[in-house]
């Protein structure tokens, strides 16, 4: 290998853990940022912006109190998750597209690696063998039964018109702007969006905020962590948030996204644009989730399967006409 | 070299007639299975170098006259034969420790070398006669392993495993007869390279094909022929439900695979939709089922179900773009199924492993009486979940490799010019994605029931782990399922003079790629890299903990938090039934479910009751009407039972005189 292979495969490598540390790092500012608008749509001052990093040092810090009859799993899951997620989130374009690892998963893969996160956290939720846990991860895996399908669904019509199932190339394929306006990208858009709130857990579906309430999914699910692992679990709850938005952002608003990262000025305008984005589109979310109420458990399927069919007909109407 | 396969069923025969002398020793299990066992690696062998070798041929003086046995093997029969040599190995090796606890070695021992000659035979044959002799064999000897536990069956009033499984395996005996009539033609040869030059009309092809794919999908398990599976899988011994889940059933594909992509003419493009529309019906009807299922044998058969449902429409997938002349679509939809169906041998085997080895240990199959296993019998425990991620198509496990490909194949959308393959497509693609979600609940339902949660009765508290031979045989196959999904490449490429030979086209070299990623078309358009997924998370999940256990202050045991209020008695965790109760309320449409709940009034000292009633789509409105015509016919007919010798004798007269009209009209 020559000095200058050698230096482009160190700067390929440089650039795509600048990635993986930024979404990380990153990642519990944007939740500390939904909560603060939140807070103030209410009129409430709400905590500091960097009040989940001080949660999680606080947590990370803290003893460890686990039941006297969990095993392994439930010692072992929340790692498992926090690294499925990260590993997910790395495979997302977020300032530059073609990082150097971007090919080795595509978007079905980048699903389902969540699913495998949701699969250990729920069977961590069934180790203890309590009522919370058995009722968070059973509802869990029925959001997750209508969520995941319809999230496929979205991900066949964005390929379809991309023409690749590769995030990096959709990104691309959007920037180019040869999509043009799609009936089944809106649809899918509107899907996705709702997937997302599933996804992440937030009002109307569940809500983050709450404890103890019958009908929460993700809080009932992980009642029995607390110290590093719960810190764990939450900060990939942070991750899989910024993930989602990044993929709406990386998929729908791809503008200011750099094709590689060979240009300064290029990785300047993609940092900048990607927190744009991530700011706006945070401060949607919190908007959102301030506006609506939150729904009983069985409406979920409802509101889920209104996506799956959107998605559905989305595909449906790409295989039958090209220009749709 | 196929001169040593094809001894290798008379071997399997020499060691059924061992097991019946020697049933009765210890010595004979281990003769039995470990000669098994020998001889399955023989057929891996020979399978695996078959892929790549030359087309070979042999005539034995066997069989019918004038037509004598033909065998052949090519690349298509070396992979099956590989996978029979798996999953038999795999289910011999088990049943070396396994078959200890076995009270009738002498039901068992003898069929079980039987049923794996006449999977090699259907696979080994290259004339109808011989194929459904090993057909009929292998549906024989696998009856006999399902009625070995008849006794300790279940209710009287339930249908008996053993006759639905013997009236569905005659009757796609019975169609796979009248297909290859129909292929014969007139002339009737029954060669499979004559039926290879016969060209049929489009009737009898389309005939010959409708034949096939229902003598065929009832033994594979397709819906609405699939009722037989959960009922007779489960009721063998484990190892014998594995080898029928994980084994039989491809053997019911290859059957498939060999005479529609092998012998028929091109067929019309409707038969590609009837193969898409009845695999994804399969697929999303069983994982259905298989949540709702409380035993956890029939829970991983429904799942078997579900499988086929996902192999099949790789094939029909295979089939329609065959047809619109569109090889390389047509190469990577059967290599992601015969990708799939080599999954499921794996991770279905290393399941039915797994709940045997539970079975022995608590002798329960109901969910509802295990728990807390994985502290009792951890190895398993540690196997059983690799089973269970593989299955629900999880990356990085070989599952989601197979599922993978199969979407991939659904995003080709090539312009094909039928409108009923163009709507299967999308709504095909839709279904496998509900199943696969569907697959992930029902696994981790059946995971935290099982090995999760507090013990919930005597019988599991007290289970103690398995044997060395069984844990070995758990082992080996976890180990393959990583490996098939870290590593997918290498079996894409094994695959590829399959495709080659029955779709004219192969996928492109896989393992020429310096990461290992896979592209199905190219880089640019879909790739994966199961090593790569597989080392990141290794290695992050590794510096986590390392970095976490830096700053954090170690761990402390204590009661659980259960927010304040734990509760001592472990029935009042969650169940397999409450667990389902959600996706019951979701999807039960298709079931009508009811649950009803008898509340005692303040006061009655009864207890409170809840009942379940489910309603089969399938059974119902489909098999309870024809076995109540049946038995009404029967009935009527019951007359006949009282006749006197003169109106017997009168009745032999009559069928003679219409049998000769019949032939003299005919001529």
């Amino acid at each position: 290998m020559k000095g200058a292979d050698v230096l482009a495969m160190l700067h390929a490598l440089l650039a795509q853990g600048v990635q993986m540390t930024v979404i990380l790092l990153l990642a519990p500012l944007l939740t500390g940022y939904v909560r603060k608008v939140k807070a103030r749509l209410q009129r409430r001052r709400g905590p500091d912006l960097v009040q989940p990093y001080r949660d999680l040092r606080r947590l990370l810090g803290k003893e460890a109190v686990i039941a006297d009859n969990a095993s392994w799993l439930f010692r072992v899951a929340p790692y498992f998750v926090f690294a499925a997620t990260w590993v997910a989130a790395a495979l997302i374009p977020t300032f530059a597209a073609n990082l150097m690892f971007s090919w080795s998963g595509d978007l079905i893969a980048i699903t389902a690696l969540l699913g495998s996160a949701r699969f250990a956290l729920a069977l961590a939720g069934m180790d203890i063998g309590t009522a919370f846990g058995g009722i968070g991860a059973s509802r869990e895996v029925m959001i997750a039964s209508i969520a995941e399908p319809a999230m496929l669904m979205i991900v066949f019509s964005v390929a379809l018109i991309a023409g690749s199932t590769q995030l990096s190339t959709v990104a691309e394929y959007m920037l180019s702007g040869a999509a043009g306006i799609r009936v089944s990208l809106a649809m899918a858009l509107i899907a996705l969006l709702v997937v997302a709130i599933a996804e992440n857990g937030r009002v109307p579906v569940d809500n983050p905020a709450t404890h103890l309430e019958l009908t929460m999914v993700h809080e009932a699910m992980v009642l029995e962590y607390s110290g590093r692992h719960l810190a764990m679990i939450e900060w990939a709850a942070s991750l899989k948030l910024m993930l989602y938005i990044s993929m709406i952002a990386c998929i729908f608003i791809p503008i200011g996204l750099a094709g590689d990262t060979n240009s300064p000025l290029g990785n300047a305008v993609g940092v900048t644009s990607w927190i744009a984005k991530m700011a706006v589109l945070g401060a949607a979310l919190g908007v959102a989730e301030t506006a609506v109420a939150k729904m009983r458990v069985f409406r979920v399927p409802n509101y889920l399967g209104a996506a799956l069919m959107l998605g559905l007909l989305g595909v449906l109407l790409l295989f039958v006409s090209q220009g749709m | 070299m196929i001169g040593q396969l094809a001894a290798v069923v008379p071997a399997f025969i020499v060691l059924g007639v061992v097991g019946i002398v020697t049933a009765r020793v210890q010595a004979g299990r281990v003769l039995v299975y470990g000669g098994s066992l020998v001889l399955c690696a023989v057929l891996l062998g020979g399978g695996l170098a078959a892929l790549t070798g030359d087309i070979q041929r042999i005539v034995l003086p066997i069989g019918i006259p004038w037509v004598g046995g033909h065998l052949r093997l090519d690349a298509l029969s070396g992979f099956f034969l590989a996978l029979i040599g798996l999953g038999g190995g795999g289910a011999s090796l088990f049943a070396l420790g396994y078959g200890q606890s076995e009270h009738h070695p002498g039901r068992v021992l003898p069929f079980f070398p039987a049923f794996l000659a006449g999977m090699t035979l259907v696979i080994l044959a290259d004339d109808a006669f011989l194929f459904l002799f090993g057909w009929e064999l292998m549906s024989l000897s696998s009856w006999a392993l399902v009625m070995a536990h008849q006794d300790e069956a279940t209710a009287p009033s339930a249908p008996q495993p053993g006759y639905v499984y013997l009236l569905m395996a005659t009757f796609s005996g019975l169609t796979l007869l009248l297909a290859f009539g129909l292929l014969a033609g007139a002339g009737g040869g029954l060669a499979f390279d004559n039926m290879r030059l016969h060209a049929a009309g489009p009737g009898v092809t389309a005939g010959a094909f409708v034949l096939a794919l229902i003598g065929a999908g009832s033994k594979a398990g397709l819906v609405p022929l699939h009722v037989w599976l959960p009922l007779a899988h489960p009721a063998a011994p484990s190892h014998v439900s594995a080898l029928m889940s994980g084994v039989m059933t491809k053997v019911a594909v290859y059957g498939f695979v060999r005479i529609v992509f092998d012998l028929l003419a091109p067929q019309p493009w409707w038969t590609a939709t009837l193969v898409l529309v009845a695999g994804g019906i399969t697929a999303v009807l069983g994982v259905l089922q298989a949540v709702l299922e409380r035993d956890l044998k029939r829970l991983l058969a429904y799942s078997t179900v579900e499988n086929i449902g996902i192999i099949f429409v790789g094939l029909g997938m295979a089939l329609a773009f065959r047809l619109n002349g569109f090889a390389a679509g047509a190469a990577l939809a059967i290599t992601a199924a015969l990708f799939h169906a080599f999954n499921h041998t794996l991770f279905k085997s290393l399941l039915f492993f797994g709940a045997g080895a539970v079975l022995n240990a608590t002798g329960r199959r109901d969910m509802e009486t295990m728990g807390g296993l994985i502290h009792r019998m951890p190895v398993t425990a540690f196997f059983f979940l690799a089973g269970c991620m593989a299955v629900s198509a999880l990356p990085p496990l070989n599952g989601f490799a197979s599922e993978w490909l199969t979407f991939q194949a659904v995003l080709l959308r090539p312009q094909l010019p039928q409108w009923g393959l163009k709507l299967m497509f999308p709504v095909d693609g839709a279904l496998l994605a509900l199943a696969a979600a569907l697959a992930a609940a029902c696994f981790v339902r059946a995971y935290g029931a099982a090995f999760l949660g507090r013990p919930r009765t005597p019988a599991a508290e007290q289970a103690t782990e398995v044997d060395h031979w069984s844990l070995t045989a758990m082992g080996g196959f976890a180990l393959l399922c990583l490996l098939a999904g870290i590593f997918p490449g290498a079996v894409i490429d094994a695959l590829a003079p399959v495709s080659q030979a029955m779709t004219g086209a192969r996928m492109p070299v896989q393992l020429a790629d310096p990461w290992l990623t896979i592209a199905p078309i190219a880089a640019s358009r879909s790739s994966y890299n199961g090593l790569l997924v597989f080392s990141f998370i290794a290695v992050s999940m590794l510096l986590t903990i390392a970095a976490v256990h830096r700053v954090s202050r170690g761990i402390r045991r204590s009661p659980p938090w259960d927010c304040g209020f734990p509760q001592a008695a472990p029935d009042t965790q969650y169940s397999a039934t409450s667990f389902q109760q959600p996706i019951r309320r979701v999807f039960g449409v298709i079931f009508r479910v009811r649950d009803s709940v008898d509340m005692p009034a303040p006061g009655e000292r009864r207890a409170a009751s809840i009942t379940q009633r489910r309603w089969d789509p399938i059974w119902d409105p489909l098999y309870a009407p024809i076995a109540g015509l049946v038995s009404w016919i029967a009935e009527r007919m019951n007359v006949l039972q009282f006749l006197t010798i003169r109106s017997y004798l009168s009745f032999v007269f009559g069928a003679l005189v219409v049998l000769l009209l019949t032939l003299a009209l005919w001529q």
